[in-house]
């Protein structure tokens, strides 16, 4: 057990050090001279200097990398050159929005996904069946920005519902940030339930013709018991593990769900980024996903090993 | 003409795996559907400058944000350009980005793939953990960080979108490979002192192709919305050329006073993704018969 969870911890130490090379190189990409493409438009003179100094142009790319990475591992992701704020700051105040933003969006996809998938499977071959599997390509192949607008205009535009922008905290009034809240949930959460949906009718299908399943049902027990306490459950591990990959597609699809109802969190702040062409800011914010992702990995990959006795061994 | 007929008589036992496969996707309704689909885009984007009743680009001030009616078909935009014509030209920088990101995948991946798992040992191990550091960046959100980092044009959104989605070609190039590089056929082929190179390209990659070609359909699908998406962004195509996701972005602004610029280019995204996902799929359960 120990040992497994030591080995599972040291492999993302290698993970960890390539993806900071590839973030770090990044910066490489950028045409002619970093700091004064970095210094914005007005280039002062005093900023590419002191950009300069701070990000040892100077000095030979391996230098530059383990200055870099140092101040990464302080917790020092640089500063914001528009808003004049450490990197970190900005993601921290930003995360928040987010993080709601995704919840709220996980337990639609769960409701959703989980729903669609047990029906489609105890109904297999039926005109449910059918439905579920063409919602499920529907969600995949729908873009979120465009399910969004679409939205804002039956929403917002047409039925005048729901408002089309604009974020309220939680704190300040609960019921004006549900409502604004509400659609970008439904759009993020809309692609994971295709796939959750998925993922449980091919998991369900195979618990369904398990032999305890078959006993369970030769004992007499009535179907929901059958479905709902002996096939779901099981179902739920696998359905759980391969859940927990969609959070790239979560954050990914975030950037895009923010943009369109303009909502300030994670997402938005790396496109402002882009735009402003605050590159440290892109640079961090892809760093702390990619940290974020793979933390959320091994969580996974442990709960996995916690709830499933026989991979102990 | 005699093939033919023996082709008919045949049980379909008797016939090739890949004949047998193209049998089965053939009589995949969905399959059939989505080609039928992705072949008119093609052709839309083919002959846009004979089908579009409008240059895309031209403006015009006193037909701006007119509705959809007889003299323009899907209305017109902010600039009094042709939203219909401008779908029509859309289809060129969506199924181009699709097919040259998917071809920079494959490019990269398959053969960084066949090294890794032909080669096994520190090849492998390095560039395995490469793969995991890659596939540790959401994939849009890679994409972005690279097409911000080159700069915004539609050549760089499909050189970011390419290597976003390559660690997924190599990952599965070599997984393959592991399983095809123990069987007899490459182990005859060592034993009769082919080279390396020459196992890899004539005995090992032949075999690995099939599920290549069903990830590089759906990866086509990904990078269709990817392009919108980076578009939509600010990322993609520049404007004034059209491009399906940058459509979106200006209609975003109207959609109060003209819907219509919303509903087309997003049905067309839909329509195009959904075809490719649909052909993937069938593709998929063709060649591998477990899968039906």
């Amino acid at each position: 057990m120990l040992s497994y969870l030591l080995q599972r911890v040291a492999t993302i130490v290698p993970t960890l050090f390539f993806v900071s090379v590839l973030i770090f190189g990044l910066q490489q990409l950028l045409p002619g001279d970093a700091a004064l493409v970095l210094a914005g438009e007005d280039r002062d003179v005093n900023v590419v200097a002191h950009l300069r100094a701070k990000l040892h142009l100077d000095e030979p790319l391996p230098a530059r990398y383990l200055y870099w990475a140092g101040g990464v591992l302080r917790g020092d992701l640089g500063e914001s050159l528009r808003i004049q704020k450490p990197v970190l700051d900005l993601i921290l105040e930003k995360l928040p929005v987010t993080i709601q933003l995704a919840v709220m969006a996980i337990v639609i996809a769960l409701v959703i996904g989980i729903t669609a998938g047990v029906v489609s499977a105890v109904l297999k071959d039926t005109v449910w069946d059918y439905a579920a599997n063409a919602v499920a390509l529907w969600g995949l192949s729908t873009p979120n920005f465009w399910l969004g607008i679409m939205l804002i205009l039956a929403f917002s535009v047409s039925l005048g519902w729901l408002p089309a922008s604009g974020y309220v905290s939680p704190f300040e009034d609960l019921r004006a940030n549900l409502a604004a809240m509400i659609m970008p949930a439904f759009v993020l959460g809309n692609a994971i339930a295709a796939v959750l949906m998925r993922h449980t009718r091919s998991a369900m299908l195979q618990v369904l013709s398990a032999d305890y399943v078959r006993t369970a049902r030769a004992k007499g027990l009535g179907e929901r018991v059958v479905v709902l306490k002996h096939a779901l459950r099981n179902a739920l591990i696998p359905i759980i593990t391969l859940g927990a990959l969609e959070f790239g597609t979560l954050l990914s699809g975030a950037v895009l769900t923010e943009q369109v109802f303009s909502i300030p969190g994670f997402g938005k702040l790396i496109v402002d980024a882009v735009f402003n062409r605050d590159y440290l800011v892109v640079q961090g914010v892809v760093l702390f996903t990619a940290t974020m992702y793979i933390t959320l990995n091994l969580l996974a990959d442990l709960a996995y090993f916690a709830v499933n006795p026989r991979m102990r061994g | 003409m005699a093939a033919v007929v023996a082709e008919a008589v045949l049980p379909p036992s008797e016939l090739s795996p890949g004949r047998r496969a193209l049998r089965r996707l053939v009589r995949r309704r969905g399959a059939m559907v989505g080609l039928v689909v992705v072949v008119a885009f093609i052709l839309i984007a083919l002959l846009a400058p004979y089908l579009s009743p409008y240059d895309p680009l031209a403006t015009s001030w006193s037909a701006i944000r007119k509705p959809p009616g007889a003299a323009y078909l899907f209305g017109t935009d902010d600039l009094g350009r042709d939203v219909f014509s401008r779908v029509i030209w859309g289809a060129r920088a969506s199924l181009l980005a699709g097919l040259v990101s998917v071809c920079i995948s494959l490019v990269l991946g398959v053969p960084i793939g066949l090294a890794a798992g032909y080669l096994g040992g520190w090849v492998d191990a390095l560039i395995s953990r490469v793969t995991d550091a890659m596939l540790a960046c959401p994939f849009l959100i890679l994409a972005i960080a690279l097409a911000a980092f080159l700069g915004p044009s539609l050549t760089n959104a499909m050189i970011a979108i390419g290597i976003s989605a390559t660690p997924v070609f190599i990952r599965l190039t070599r997984a393959q490979v592991l399983a095809v590089k123990v069987e007899d056929y490459v182990e005859a082929a060592r034993a009769l002192g082919n080279p390396h190179l020459r196992i890899a390209w004539r005995h090992v990659l032949p075999n690995v192709v099939a599920p290549l070609i069903v990830q590089a359909t759906l990866a086509i699908a990904a990078a269709i919305i990817a392009e919108a998406s980076l578009s939509f962004l600010g990322l993609g195509q520049q404007p004034p050329a059209p491009s399906w996701g940058s459509m979106l972005n200006t209609a975003k602004d109207y959609l109060d006073q003209a819907p219509w610029m919303a509903i087309w280019p997003g049905v067309s995204i839909f329509l195009a993704v959904l075809s490719f996902n649909l052909l993937g799929d069938g593709i998929r359960d063709a060649l591998d018969p477990r899968h039906v």
